[in-house]
């Protein structure tokens, strides 16, 4: 990538216009929420937002209201990838025959883990493997949220939800996340990311890299959701540094295929010790809570071994030395 | 307006839809492949290869992409086309009521091939008659030159500002989409002429300013939204507003096109062959119509006064055309190349019947399912059919109303 990196005060991304307004109808502490206001504030010009069925499509279009300052098209779940696919290919036609205004127009696809890991993953990966100019942005609250927190391929191994339920013999979703990240790296498209939205400086500069890329890129953003997880409202941003500190979701980025951990990450692989344990995030999380009983202990240790074994593929990957096992 | 200079082409029901699309100045197409539609999306990928049209061609990786890529390019104000068939229409299955619900323009052609399972690649029209509630216009044209004619018409219906509604435009599998017929073509310059550019509709916008009806960075609007029971109730009845103005345009548009090429399909809805007089009529749709007119001819020749009506349109349905042409006829057969199962015939003979149940003459009206799965339909059993209705006419009572004609 040749273009030098978007470079921005707080003073300027407070005094842009919110293109993603107040007014929806989200609940209080929403996590995916807050990245779209985030996301929004990091558009560089013209931009058209297509999102999938989900609880951001919910609740920012309930008509006649709407919460989008950009033109904003919703049409079905597993198909925003599609979406973005046919805009984008009549931008192009629209530009060969004189007929589009603007220079350029940027297109954004929101979808959650459903939307993206589920139902909506081969849209994606035709639009990905076709090489459509888009940003897809996967705002991960790790369930089906918007129908009553039902597991998704998103949501983690151990986790309570509505039909992953802890029971007196299975204790949650006996799976584990799909690394759905990775996988659209192996689509070979120019840009990759995760980014948190406790890091909000991380996730604007990465949204514009995003945009600015040509072809198409991804993002995966985490996104607590206290409804889903159950924890109190005013403790989103916490939780999601906790799910960054402990490895849980590391923040990266591949461009064109090279991987490369982000600050935030950087300085856990470089000082080791600083790599806090699973406990402590999930101890946070009643969708955890009977994780924490004698019997079910051992998911734990499951967890903390999955996340360690990811962390440190994910540091052959970056090219960094080994952090020592926490 | 003159009848202007054509060609004539032999060319197969899949090449003339290709080349109409071709000519139709449609900004995208995107695709998936299915037989027996193939060589649609083959030909026209012919077309952008060798640089012939300036239109983004999109091969999705599936139907559900490929409709849902128009409908998001047609929320655009670009032109769109499509193509499908059987299973692929089936897979469409949600994205066309969210098109028709969006109010995006989209064409499609359907080459109508049988469900599985069994699996089976030829005609029926189970694939399209299923969708019938989809909020599409549907055309079923009897022959290639009809399906040429009709899918440049589809754009200038679809995209009139009082219509709004995409369309399907059916041929038949295989009888149509294979087979070679000398195809009448317009140039080009007169089919971008009659199409022209496709507009959109001012609506109220953002702060309730007026705003054109297309995703545009310059004006605002949110489409397909959430629209819950305070809404949604009159959104759906403004598509049913749209299809009863929808016949006077496909009329109109058909008219306007008969007068640069000669070419006329009974009124645009209907085509009634020799009913004028007719004691005893068949119904259909599709390529059987071009058999049942040489078995009415023959008929006509024995001194029988045989008809047929031909529905060119079945969304929306010409009911007042239906009951209008059949007035004066006894007894109906209605021929279906679908069934709906158990629910007593098929979904073309539900509504002849209920068209005609307030015709003054009250004619008996039975029902035959025919060529399941590309069975052939050859003009014996279609007379074996009128020789039926000859037999209630006589006895004034109907042995069977619903029956199958050719299955073993």
């Amino acid at each position: 990538m040749t273009t030098t990196p978007w470079k921005f005060t707080a003073k300027e991304i407070v005094e842009k216009p919110e293109l993603f307004t107040s007014g929806h109808r989200a609940c209080a502490g929403c996590g995916p929420a807050i990245a779209l206001r985030q996301i929004m504030k990091a558009t560089r010009g013209p931009t058209i937002v297509t999102s999938a069925t989900g609880c951001m499509e919910v609740v920012s279009t309930i008509y006649p209201y709407t919460a989008w300052k950009v033109p904003f098209i919703h049409t079905a779940f597993e198909n925003v990838a599609a979406n973005a696919s046919g805009i984008e290919a009549a931008l192009k036609v629209m530009k060969r025959k004189g007929r589009l205004e603007h220079e350029n127009v940027d297109v954004i696809a929101f979808a959650g883990d459903g939307g993206t890991f589920d139902i909506g993953i081969q849209a994606l990966s035709g639009a990905a493997e076709r090489g459509h100019d888009f940003l897809y942005i996967l705002y991960d609250n790790e369930a089906y949220m918007n129908t009553g927190i039902q597991r998704s391929g998103g949501t983690p191994h151990g986790a309570s939800t509505t039909t992953s339920p802890a029971g007196r013999v299975i204790p949650g979703k006996p799976q584990y996340k799909k690394p759905i990240a990775d996988i659209m790296v192996a689509h070979d498209i120019p840009y990759v990311a995760t980014a948190s939205i406790s890091s909000w400086q991380d996730l604007l500069v990465k949204t514009r890299k995003g945009l600015e890329i040509e072809g198409p890129a991804f993002m995966h953003v985490f996104t607590p959701c206290p409804r889903g997880w159950r924890y109190d409202p005013s403790k989103t941003i916490e939780i999601a540094r906790l799910g960054v500190e402990t490895c849980i979701f590391p923040l990266w980025e591949t461009i064109d295929g090279e991987y490369s951990l982000s600050p935030q990450s950087k300085i856990l692989a470089l000082k080791p010790e600083r790599k806090k344990k699973v406990t402590e995030y999930l101890k946070m999380q009643r969708r955890f809570r009977h994780l924490f009983k004698p019997e079910f202990k051992h998911v734990i240790d499951e967890i903390q071994q999955m996340v360690d074994k990811r962390w440190n593929r994910l540091l052959k990957r970056c090219n960094m030395t080994q952090a020592s096992q926490s | 307006m003159a009848i202007t200079q054509q060609k004539t082409l032999a060319i197969n029901g899949d090449e003339a839809v290709a080349l109409a699309v071709k000519q139709s100045d449609v900004d995208v197409v995107a695709a998936y492949p299915i037989t027996p539609q193939t060589i649609i999306v083959e030909r026209f990928s012919e077309y952008v290869a060798d640089g012939e049209v300036e239109t983004e061609f999109v091969c999705t990786e599936s139907e559900h992409s490929a409709l849902t890529a128009c409908l998001a390019a047609s929320a655009m104000g670009a032109r769109t086309f499509t193509a499908s068939a059987s299973a692929g229409l089936a897979l469409m299955h949600e994205i066309l009521y969210v098109t028709s619900g969006c109010r995006a323009p989209v064409v499609m052609a359907i080459v109508n091939r049988a469900l599985s399972a069994p699996i089976n690649i030829h005609c029926d029209h189970s694939d399209s008659m299923v969708e019938r509630d989809s909020g599409w216009i549907q055309i079923y044209a009897e022959n290639s030159q009809e399906t040429y004619d009709s899918i440049i018409q589809a754009f200038r219906i679809a995209e009139h500002l009082k219509v709004l509604l995409p369309i399907m435009v059916c041929l038949d599998a295989f009888v149509l989409s294979h087979t070679l017929e000398n195809v009448q073509v317009l140039a080009d310059e007169t089919v971008q002429k009659f199409v022209g550019l496709r507009d959109v509709p001012q609506v109220m916008g953002h702060e309730g300013r007026e705003v054109p009806f297309k995703l545009d960075p310059s004006n605002p609007i949110t489409m397909g939204p959430l629209d819950l029971y305070d809404y949604y109730f009159e959104h759906k009845r403004q598509q049913e507003e749209a299809m009863k103005v929808a016949p006077q345009i496909i009329q109109e548009v058909h008219e306007e096109f008969s007068q640069i090429s000669g070419r006329k399909y009974g009124n645009g809805l209907i085509d009634a062959y020799h009913l004028e007089d007719a004691d005893i009529a068949t119904v259909c749709v599709g390529s059987t119509a071009g058999t049942t007119k040489t078995v009415v001819d023959r008929l006509r020749k024995e001194g029988v006064k045989a008809g047929l009506l031909r529905l060119r349109t079945f969304r929306p349905l010409p009911l007042t055309d239906i009951v209008k042409t059949m007035e004066n006829v006894k007894a109906v057969a209605v021929m279906d190349r679908s069934n709906s199962f158990g629910g007593h015939g098929g979904p073309i003979y539900h509504e002849i019947r209920h068209s005609l149940y307030d015709s003054p003459t009250h004619p008996h009206v039975v029902n035959y399912i025919y060529g399941l799965g590309g069975r052939d339909m050859p003009p014996a059993i279609i007379l074996n059919i009128y020789k039926d209705l000859q037999e209630i006419l006589k006895t004034k009572r109907v042995k069977r109303d619903v029956q199958f004609a050719g299955v073993r």
